[in-house]
């Protein structure tokens, strides 16, 4: 075994056990913690998927888990207040509401990657960032859904067999989630797919000599990272119970960038790693101070020129770097 | 509609496009003379706000304390280009992206920690505060006027330093060949921290010359940096003259379409409908205009020749 | 019999300075077919535009007798044209094996399957590393690729020609930066497997084209002066003209 599918699964294994032993030892705040860092880590591997394997620097990543959330908010609001009993679908029922946060998320991705995608460096960043800015103020200008003062979602999601009420249940499902996410973007990285996607990063020109056409690949990857992030964005809508235009802000898609990077892009336990440091991070800077973003602002700065590689390099530094 | 609101919201719209220009022009300038992707330039637009404010109230005059607090701001962005900056130019783009993340997180505890969490109004001179008739309709405040006038002056001013100074010269060269510049002998590093201060002063003009209608405040920049991002990738990034067109455009899109689209689309549906429908629309308008504009021209509206 | 690739009256420029004027090239199946010229004369973007990364401002690129002056690259490559680049072109973070066997599967078609591994699928693999050991790189397989020299990175560069199985292979500079011996090794390389494809070989070492060559067009100012085999086109007055005048030497 290697020394990073080790850390791999000591990550994963700590993340299983140690939030459930503090929310039954009379701790339910690291439980939530937990949820929130999970739910992230999601977030943070679909990116990872775009960001690091694909080298395509997204900015806007915030906006699919407010797409996502706003699937759950949306139809859990109207079950409440009425406006669309036409369609005949229980709109509570997470078996409704998870699917459609996914194809909102991958349709979003599929219309805005497929311009993203013609431009290259720079703009890409800057227009993935304004794409999810678009969002951002179409939600905020619907007076319906509460604009800019946000949703309060009242109840959550209905899944069969579970119920997302109990916190220890809402961990178990964003913890499966994650380790499915983690397998999925693994699957697709070993693949013929992941090879041609991880060669467009290195040299893009040189598949598309080989006869393949680096466009639908990278748009195909866009997609499903969409699509997986917008699952999160549902996880977390029902984590906060609260959502607001302010989740997809810039900054939190900056945010997302950072734990990637800060975690090892390119590495499977990078993303959650990144994920759990800056939660954590985040939790205790903030508990210490009012100003806590300053040391926090700090510190990116200091990772970003001195720190190659991020957690995953530093943990497995010894083997060599492969 | 009536033709004096028209009037008003087009002067409205110019007025948001000088300023978008502003910044736009910084960041465009630094872009595409130092090829580095600065977030942070949000940031300045804050500083710049917040150091007119102060200096407002102790020096008891607005066009005092701008005239002061311009080459302060030059002064921070200077430091920021040789402190933060220099060491990533020979880094990628994500690696600029994430440190000047960094660096809005560090200046906007800053900014926190020197003016407090509230947002401080700037008094303007009664002379500058008064309104301005131009028709018996048509009223609008002197100081819209004066934004114009100074956003306008102060293109004019970057028209001409970049066109017909020796500075101009060696900015315009090292936006397209940065060996040769270097080859000639010119200090390149001197040429990046002047550029970066530059675009820091205008960055701080546009916020000093907003902070009197909105107030100066924590986290100003942020959503005039997409704005003047977009405002970029429309125009071409690394073309000032692209910036400015496009920061017109942008800036007037943004304002007609908020002021009068619910009227265009009552034309064609419902008056309920349109009610609906024209807030969302019109918020993601210049969004739409940039998609349109990036779905024919992947380089913008001016691509630089050569890059 | 159709040309394998003809070209007519192609013209391209780059804001006013013409770098293609009026090129008419005609490539013959199985020959391998030299463009020497001097500096500048042009013969990169011929390149460019006979592989899809630019398109000529006008003229016409026929390919087995298929008009293709329009096609993007990556259907021309699948229709069996593939390039090697100047400047090595590979990707550097991926290993040997990787890199050709990126070059095998994307010949096989089955490129958009994101389920199997596919450092598992044994007959990609055995193909790439049959390619290695035809291009002598067996023993570096599994290595990163940066950490190869230039000279086994011209190597992997025919390696993944030869994986594409194009019938047409565009040969830009194989030579560039080689020593002597990794040159004459270049040579014997191209030597065998000359014949099995059409080549159009771009090459300043005048020793290296004089050697491989069936024929041979001299390219001055984006325009071809003479098309020819090595014997005429070693007695031309007009080439050594051409050549004398740039100083480059060489003939």
């Amino acid at each position: 075994m290697t020394r990073r599918t080790l850390l791999t699964l000591v990550t994963m294994g700590l993340l299983a056990v140690l939030p459930p032993v503090f929310y039954l030892t009379g701790n339910p705040f690291y439980l939530d913690l937990a949820t929130r860092l999970t739910i992230l880590a999601i977030a943070a591997v679909s990116l990872n998927l775009i960001l690091g394997y694909g080298g395509l620097v997204s900015f806007g990543h915030a906006a699919y888990l407010g797409l996502g959330a706003y699937a759950v908010g949306i139809p859990a609001h109207h079950w409440l207040y009425g406006g669309l009993e036409g369609i005949g679908l229980n709109t509570t029922s997470g078996l409704v509401q998870i699917p459609l946060a996914v194809a909102v998320c991958a349709l979003f991705a599929l219309v805005t990657g497929a311009i993203c995608l013609r431009t290259k460096g720079v703009y890409f960043i800057m227009i993935t960032m304004a794409f999810a800015q678009m969002v951002y103020y179409a939600i905020v200008s619907i007076e319906e859904y509460g604009g800019d003062d946000g949703l309060v979602i009242d109840s959550r999601s209905e899944l069969p067999g579970i119920s997302l009420d109990d916190p220890l249940q809402l961990f178990a499902l964003s913890y499966v989630g994650l380790v499915v996410a983690m397998g999925l973007v693994r699957m697709i990285v070993n693949s013929r797919f992941g090879m041609v996607l991880q060669g467009a990063k290195g040299n893009n020109e040189r598949v598309v000599m080989l006869g393949l056409n680096t466009y639908a690949f990278r748009l195909t990857a866009y997609v499903v990272s969409g699509a997986i992030a917008g699952f999160a964005g549902a996880l977390l809508g029902n984590f906060t119970t609260f959502i607001s235009p302010e989740m997809m802000d810039w900054t939190r898609s900056g945010e997302l960038m950072f734990m990637v990077i800060l975690g090892g892009a390119t590495t499977s336990a990078g993303p959650v790693l990144g994920a759990a440091a800056f939660i954590l991070l985040e939790e205790a800077l903030s508990s210490l101070t009012v100003y806590w973003h300053l040391p926090f602002g700090l510190l990116l700065i200091a990772v970003v020129l001195f720190g190659k590689g991020g957690l995953v390099g530093l943990l497995s530094r010894r083997e060599g770097g492969k | 509609m009536d033709l004096s609101l028209l009037v008003i919201q087009t002067l409205n719209g110019l007025q948001l496009g000088l300023l978008l220009f502003l910044v736009a022009s910084g960041l465009t300038l630094v872009f595409g003379i130092l090829d580095f992707v600065n977030l942070a330039h949000a940031s300045l637009y804050m500083v710049g706000a917040f150091i007119c404010a102060t200096l407002t109230f102790a020096l008891g005059n607005f066009l005092l304390a701008v005239l002061v607090a311009l080459p302060i701001t030059a002064a921070i962005g200077w430091a920021i280009e040789r402190f933060v900056a220099r060491p990533l130019y020979a880094r990628d783009h994500l690696d600029h992206v994430l440190a000047t993340f960094g660096l809005i997180l560090v200046m906007e505890t800053l900014a926190h920690m020197i003016w407090g969490p509230q947002g401080i109004a700037v008094p303007l001179p009664a002379w500058l505060n008064g309104q301005v008739a131009l028709s018996e309709t048509l009223v609008i405040p002197s100081f819209r006027l004066v934004i114009i006038g100074a956003g306008l002056a102060a293109a004019g001013g970057l028209f001409w330093l970049v066109n017909y100074t020796r500075l101009g010269m060696l900015i315009r060269a090292g936006a397209s060949n940065r060996v040769m510049v270097g080859a000639l002998g010119i200090n390149i590093e001197m040429l990046f921290g002047l550029v970066f201060a530059l675009g820091a002063a205008l960055a701080g003009l546009a916020g000093m010359l907003v902070a009197p209608i909105t107030e100066a405040s924590i986290g100003m920049g942020n959503n005039v940096i997409i704005t003047a991002f977009v405002v970029i990738i429309v125009g071409g990034i690394g073309s000032m003259k692209g910036a400015f067109i496009a920061a017109l455009l942008i800036g007037l899109i943004d304002t007609l379409g908020r002021a009068f689209l619910d009227d265009l689309f009552k034309l064609f549906m419902s008056s309920a409908a349109a009610e609906t429908s024209a807030p969302a629309i019109s918020a993601m308008l210049i969004y739409i205009i940039m998609a349109l504009v990036l779905a024919i021209r992947p380089q913008g509206l001016f691509p630089p020749k050569v890059r | 019999m159709t040309p394998v690739l003809e070209t007519r009256r192609l013209m391209k420029s780059f804001g006013g300075i013409i770098a293609t004027n009026d090129l008419s090239l005609s490539v013959t199946k199985g020959e391998l077919h030299a463009i020497i010229g001097p500096n500048g004369a042009g013969k990169t973007t011929l390149i460019t535009q006979l592989c899809g990364t630019q398109t000529p401002d006008s003229g016409s690129i026929r390919f087995k007798g298929r008009d293709i002056t329009r096609m993007p690259a990556h259907r021309r490559a699948r229709l069996g044209i593939t390039r090697s680049f100047q400047i090595t072109s590979l990707i550097l973070e991926m290993s040997v094996l990787d890199n050709v066997a990126l070059a095998v599967q994307a010949r096989q078609g089955s490129s958009f399957d994101m389920i199997r591994p596919a450092r598992s699928i044994k007959a990609i693999r055995d193909r790439a590393m049959a390619l290695l050991a035809r291009v002598g790189l067996q023993d570096k397989a599994d290595m990163i690729t940066r950490a190869l020299s230039h000279g086994e990175h011209r190597h992997m560069e025919i390696a993944i020609a030869l994986a594409s199985e194009a019938e047409l292979m565009l040969l830009d500079e194989p030579m560039a930066g080689l020593g002597h011996e990794e040159s004459r090794a270049m040579v014997d390389l191209l030597k065998s497997i000359k014949g099995k494809h059409t080549i159009v070989l771009i090459e300043h070492d005048m020793d290296a084209v004089f050697a491989l060559a069936d024929r041979i067009s001299v390219l001055v100012y984006g325009h071809i002066i003479a098309t020819g085999a090595p014997a005429e086109i070693r007695g031309n007055k007009e080439v050594e003209a051409a050549y004398l005048g740039e100083e480059s030497g060489g003939l």
